[in-house]
């Protein structure tokens, strides 16, 4: 399959801090990717330069087979793009503001109302975008950057500040996109539930570098343990020392509420040794937790952060 | 006291808050280089400037036209005959009067405490004087007629509307009724009488909407392009719009088109209001009166895209329009004549693009002035427009 965009290593810096520190990327049609790091991990910077308004220090980038230099008319025509926190023009209405987006692109009023249709926003097609509420205006960003019918769509932190509702209105949206057309998407995020949910490759990014790149499973099968039991004990503290040294498995504990985790291999198989050995200590769990383990883990495990959100 | 009391005591004043808040707020602007240049240096270097331009003496100058009869062609000035009629008793009252090699005199009257007032006297033809008028480079007109002997006295022809005429006419009226003795030894009466002006061109109104018409046009493109292009910056929607095949001069083209439009109208209206209320007719080519007028438009329109290429921050922006807005509605006799302002100012105000607008379409309005009187003007708006539009587009920022 070809590739809509190849990165080769990467760096772009802003004065002494290196926002970019050798990266390579490529996305293929139809691929949807995240880049997923906390706030200050080089993801806006990347997505500037997949979008032309920053050019690197040094390594190349390739939108559709062309460097944006001398090719900005043509690539913008297949480009579709939402920042963080785009505000319009307040006393435009919804579809005006559309239709405005739509001329940029040569576009009829019948594309505006199938925009309109796609992200929801029939009954707000004639209110004006400032009082717009953040989901709705976040919609309609999506919507502008959908409107050329868009062989890559570059999102940029699209529900970031938005409620879980909003969040999953724009999730809908993409994943409708994702079955019926060829767009690549590359999107920002701190929300690994973001990732996990729309993106088929995910680059986990901090300090300007990938920490990891691949498919959720592969992301998550590098770790041979895919499964967390985490649970928290009636007051733990005067047992840990004993705990830790007497538990079948790795204790790993929080910081916070005594929390703990231990990590295995299958759930059915290892949770009756665990309840085995609390019972015979004495240890009475206060809650329990069984769950897959998730991108928040892997990021916690590489960088010692948790990623926000 | 519980920590909740604590918290809840004195709701109106909570110094704590007040002063961590005044502290942010401190901070917020002091560091902002921008903002501090134009909000704080700017207004002071505004107030040197001005302040050496305009304060280095206290002395107060009118300037007039001098005409010896309204039918008559122009006066062979009679030292004489003006000494008599202006110096009066020159010794005992202080007061001086001088000729000057290029024709004009004036006549000096001290005051230690004000400062001295000097009328500057401008022989000339009734129709050149009426013209000067109309330009606002002399307030009012005084036809030096001979004593009452000769049927005539002194006549002050001036707009009563126009408050500087009046200022004029009230210092300067005291000076003539008084009686001094001639060159012939002769008492001779001098009452000054007054003819008010309703030439058509020749009232305050007549001086003021030219000038309202230019300023509207400046005010307009400076905070309706400036204002809003960083407004649009600040939203990141100029970022956003330029990620789209939209051609760049085609948002601007298309700014500066409708904010033409609407001077346009608000123009038209207010020469329609003029003319209803007032009877403000447009003595000159229509024409020339279009051209001045787009040219106008496309000067400022061209130093709105300079003044907001850069910055993103709405208070920087308004200092930045303040910084060219404000010094020249104050130099470039929209109100008043710039005329009146020292000497070796006038040559650069006559440059500033608004006082190039005014002065076109007041000459087109008051003194029937066509294409080519208004030619030079009208070129020296569209170059400013070009050099300033061609040098903002250069360094505009579009994210």
């Amino acid at each position: 399959m070809a590739p809509v965009i190849e990165v080769e290593n990467v760096y772009k810096s802003f004065g002494p801090v290196r926002a970019v520190n050798g990266i390579d990327l490529r996305v293929d049609e139809g691929e949807f990717i995240a880049l997923l790091g906390p706030n200050g991990a080089g993801k806006t910077t990347l997505v500037e330069m997949l979008e032309g308004i920053q050019t690197p220090d040094t390594g190349t980038i390739r939108v559709l087979g062309l460097p944006w230099a001398g090719n900005e008319d043509v690539l913008h025509r297949f480009i579709g793009l939402s920042l963080q926190e785009t505000r319009f023009i307040d006393r435009l209405t919804v579809q005006e503001t559309l239709r405005m987006f739509a001329g940029f692109y040569g576009l009829g009023k019948s594309r505006v109302h199938e925009i309109i249709d796609t992200v929801n926003l029939a009954e707000k097609a004639h209110a004006y975008t400032m009082n717009l509420s953040g989901g709705q205006r976040q919609r309609m960003a999506l919507g502008i950057a959908l409107i050329n019918r868009p062989r890559i769509l570059l999102l940029d932190e699209p529900t970031t500040g938005l409620d879980p509702n909003a969040r999953r209105d724009i999730w809908s949206i993409l994943l409708d996109l994702k079955t019926t057309s060829d767009t690549s998407l590359v999107l920002t995020t701190h929300y690994m539930e973001e990732a996990e949910q729309l993106c088929d490759t995910i680059m986990i990014i901090d300090h300007g570098k990938v920490l990891r790149e691949g498919t959720l499973e592969e992301l998550l099968r590098g770790d041979t343990s895919a499964k967390i039991i985490s649970f928290s004990f009636e007051n733990p503290d005067p047992h840990r020392s004993r705990i830790e040294e007497e538990c079948p498995f790795p204790i790993h504990w929080g910081g916070k509420n005594g929390r703990a985790a231990i990590t295995v291999d299958s759930i059915e198989k290892e949770l009756p040794i665990f309840f085995d050995f609390i019972n015979t200590r004495g240890l009475r769990l206060q809650n329990m937790e069984c769950r897959r383990k998730t991108l928040d883990d892997l990021f916690t495990a590489m960088t010692g952060r948790r990623l926000a959100g | 006291m519980t920590a909740f009391n604590e918290c809840t005591m004195n709701p109106y004043i909570n110094i704590t808050q007040f002063t961590h808040l005044i502290v942010a707020h401190t901070k917020e602007v002091t560091r902002q280089p921008a903002v501090l240049f134009w909000g704080i240096v700017f207004p002071i270097l505004l107030s040197i400037g001005l302040g050496f331009a305009f304060t280095r003496d206290a002395e107060t100058v009118h300037t007039l036209g001098w005409v010896s009869n309204a039918e008559n062609g122009p006066v062979d000035v009679d030292p004489g005959f003006v000494r008599c009629m202006l110096g009066g008793s020159e010794e005992a009252s202080g007061r001086s009067l001088a000729f000057r090699d290029d024709g004009t005199f004036g006549l000096t009257i001290p005051d230690d405490k004000l400062g001295d007032t000097i009328f500057i006297f401008e022989p000339g033809t009734w129709e050149a004087s009426v013209v000067r008028l109309k330009q606002g480079r002399i307030s009012l007109i005084l036809e030096a007629k001979p004593g009452k002997a000769d049927g005539g006295g002194p006549v002050f022809h001036f707009d009563p509307q126009n408050p500087e005429a009046r200022l004029v006419w009230h210092t300067l009226s005291p000076l003539l009724a008084s009686s001094s003795t001639s060159e012939t030894g002769d008492n001779e009466s001098r009452i000054a009488s007054v003819s008010p002006l309703a030439l058509p061109g020749t009232r305050y109104i007549d001086f003021l909407i030219p000038g309202l018409i230019a300023m509207t046009v400046m005010m307009s493109c400076m905070w309706g392009i400036s204002y809003g292009m960083i407004d649009k910056r600040s939203k990141k929607l100029l970022r956003r719009m330029v990620a789209t095949p939209m051609v760049k001069s085609h948002f601007l083209a298309a700014l500066m088109t409708v904010r033409i439009g609407i001077n346009i109208v608000e123009a038209v209206l207010l020469v329609f209001f003029a003319w209803l209320l007032f009877g403000i007719v447009i003595q000159g080519s229509f024409a020339a009166l279009a051209i001045i007028f787009m040219a106008g438009n496309i000067a400022f329109c061209g130093m709105a895209v300079f003044v907001s290429s850069k910055t993103a921050n709405t208070e920087v922006g308004n200092g930045m329009i303040n910084a060219v807005v404000m010094p020249m509605t104050l130099l470039s006799g929209v109100f008043f004549s710039y005329h009146n302002f020292p000497e070796w100012t006038i040559g650069a105000i006559e440059k500033l693009p608004l006082t190039l607008m005014v002065d076109g379409i007041r000459a087109v309005f008051t003194e029937g002035a066509g294409i080519a009187e208004t030619a030079p003007a009208a070129a020296g708006l569209f170059v400013i427009g070009a050099v300033f539009f061609t040098a903002g587009l250069k360094i505009f920022k579009w994210h």
